[in-house]
């Protein structure tokens, strides 16, 4: 097993090295010349060619790489045009709001789409089966920007049952005191239910929007996964034996079916990555994405950089996770390794 | 010669096509709906400026905001534009983006693709590393990151959201090159003196064509949606031109004081639209390789 992790490991390497030559090029290629841009507009020649040297821009490309991935290894990230603020510590700050987000977004397209799959895979070609590829094909059509303006017209404007879609508490609220950064569970170990309350209202809607739109990929696979087990052999024999169809379907299928679903959750989690941006603007939510999405309008390219370089390595260690996980489930995995 | 004695077989194959087509369409009326929503969005695409009732940047303070009526079916915006008429005109800008978008990635992913899975070795594993790279990145992500780096233009937008389907494109053309790599009609062409090149363009291209053709009208709907995105948070296409993400992120301050129509009808279009493109895709999917089917 940690023979398998330590190779898995080896194996991210190349990745998390192509994706920081990918970023420094993006940071070169700026348009223009990015020491007149540093510099503003009413900037001197002089001055100009003063930010050139000290950002290190008359030197060769490599040389500036070298310092890139030196800065790098030091978490400096640049510093903020806007705010003045370094970036890697915004991002630090932001993070949580973006991680529980996208993760409660992630519970809740689990906890729909694995029995819509289930159950559309037990009964082929029934109006179950029907609604649920109609629903994932909607799913993967609506863009999500649009599910989260919908939601908030009916659930907010309509009915009011919804908070206004601001941020992640209301201003009554204060914040609960930081341990993880997630409110959900810092609120709860402050012992302080009404925050709780107050925190997951605020998330209900844009957590539903993201689960909605990843919800295509896995009922999908869910759903063929099931199909192919339900009609191997053990399955057979085990109603053969007289196992009732809940112990056959659940027991002796599902663990097995899962093992594909879990694959999928790299593709779903790149997904939810980017869609996590647009239901960030939607519901102003205080996490990197937005923070990105401000930059970005406000031609602040350091911001950005950090961002999407934070968010590769994220995506990277995810899929690490998962297939970490994957051996876990999965001895066959483990043994090839 | 050789050509006089492949062309009845061909003709066969169109008309067997043709037959299959219709037998697909007529098993799954879902395809024959989703390619007349196609050929309306082609029309509006093409046509949509002239038909229009109302001038799309005309804007008229007296009419603004209001609720969809008689004259403006989709009511109008905060300028008192009328948004049918901005929706209808939206349909070419993102249809091109998307067209746009689709063919390079097809041209640059097929290529590569091809390429690599026919010579291997050094080809196919810097083309592979790209791939690698690229998918390391959620894609929306890069995208944004791209369209910051090379600058905020419309034609950025295409470039981004074909480098990031690049990985799915090189990936399946070359499964399908490599697979025809040693396949007998290879091995004659290269037997009757054709160099790398003439094969690759003569023999493995043509067949790996109708392969790619549908993953294009199945990654149109992607494009369009990941187009959208980038410019409903403001890359790309700058107002007042209408486009259907800008047009929702216009309208998405009027949602919470109840003025729905601004970012729905945009919004709604923008469904359709992607929802055809899959369901378009599923269908062409169904006749060119049924063992795909899902």
């Amino acid at each position: 097993m940690l023979m398998m992790i330590a190779k898995r490991l080896g194996m991210a390497i190349p990745s998390l090295i192509g994706v920081v030559i990918v970023t420094f090029l993006l940071t070169r290629a700026l348009p223009g010349d990015p020491a007149a841009y540093f510099a503003g507009p009413a900037a001197t020649p002089q001055a100009i060619q003063e930010i050139r040297v000290k950002l290190g821009l008359d030197k060769p490309l490599i040389e500036q790489f070298g310092r890139y991935v030196v800065d790098l290894t030091h978490g400096n990230l640049g510093t903020s045009l806007t705010t003045g603020q370094p970036v890697a510590t915004e991002l630090r700050n932001r993070l949580p709001a973006s991680a529980e987000l996208t993760l409660l977004g992630l519970l809740v397209s689990i906890v729909i789409a694995v029995p819509l799959g289930i159950l559309a895979a037990t009964k082929p070609n029934s109006i179950l089966d029907h609604t649920c590829r109609i629903i994932s094909t909607l799913g993967v059509s609506l863009p999500v920007f649009f599910t989260g303006l919908v939601l908030v017209y009916v659930f907010y404007f309509l009915l009011g049952w919804a908070p206004p879609p601001l941020g992640r508490l209301d201003v009554f609220y204060t914040e609960p005191p930081h341990v993880s950064g997630f409110y959900l569970i810092d609120s709860l170990i402050a012992g302080d239910v009404p925050t709780f309350i107050a925190s997951l209202k605020q998330l209900v809607l844009p957590a539903l929007t993201l689960g909605i739109f990843s919800l295509a990929p896995i009922a999908r696979m869910t759903r063929a996964s099931m199909l192919a087990v339900l009609s191997s052999d053990f399955i057979r024999t085990a109603r053969a034996s007289g196992l009732s169809s809940y112990t056959v379907i659940v027991t002796y299928a599902f663990r097995n079916a899962m093992l594909p679903v879990i694959t999928t959750l790299g593709m779903v989690f790149s997904f939810l990555l980017g869609a996590n941006v647009l239901v960030e603007k939607v519901f102003a939510w205080p996490g990197i994405g937005s923070y990105a999405v401000e930059a970005l309008l406000a031609s602040d390219f350091a911001p950005v950089q950090g961002f999407v370089l934070t968010m590769a390595v994220l995506y990277v260690i995810l899929n690490l996770l998962i297939d970490v996980l994957y051996g876990l489930i999965d001895p066959r995995v483990r043994l090839e390794a | 010669m050789s050509i006089v004695a492949a062309s009845p077989p061909r003709e066969n194959a169109l008309a067997a096509l043709i037959k299959h087509s219709r037998y697909v369409i007529s098993e799954n009326p879902v395809t024959g709906f989703a390619f007349a929503l196609f050929v309306l969005i082609v029309l509006a695409a093409v046509l949509g400026p002239h038909l229009v009732p109302y001038d799309p940047l005309q804007s008229d303070t007296s009419e603004a905001l209001k609720p969809p009526n008689l004259h403006h079916l989709f009511g109008t915006d905060q300028l008192g534009r009328d948004i049918f008429s901005r929706v209808v005109v939206a349909t070419r800008l993102d249809f091109f983006i998307a067209v746009a978008s689709v063919v390079l990635v097809f041209v640059m992913g097929g290529f590569a693709g091809v390429a690599a899975g026919f010579f291997g070795g050094w080809t196919d594993r810097i083309v592979g590393r790209i791939a690698d790279t690229i998918m390391a990145f959620p894609l929306f992500v890069l995208a944004m990151g791209i369209v910051a780096a090379l600058g905020n233009t419309v034609q950025n937008i295409v470039i981004a959201t074909a480098i990031v389907n690049f990985p799915l494109y090189a990936r399946i053309a070359r499964a399908e090159a490599n697979v025809r790599r040693e396949a007998g009609f290879v091995e004659a062409a290269r037997l009757s003196g054709n160099s790398d090149w003439r094969i690759l363009a003569f023999q493995i291209l043509p067949n790996v064509f109708p392969i790619l053709v549908v993953q294009m009208s199945l990654t149109m709907g992607y494009a369009i949606l990941n187009a959208a995105g980038l410019s409903f948070i403001g890359l790309g296409v700058r107002p007042p031109t209408p486009e259907w993400g800008i047009m929702v992120a216009e309208g998405a301050q009027f949602i919470v004081s109840g003025e729905w129509w601004n970012a729905f009808f945009p919004g709604a279009a923008l469904m359709v639209a992607v929802f055809c493109f899959n369901l378009l895709g599923d269908g062409l999917r169904d006749m060119v390789d049924p063992r795909r089917r899902t």
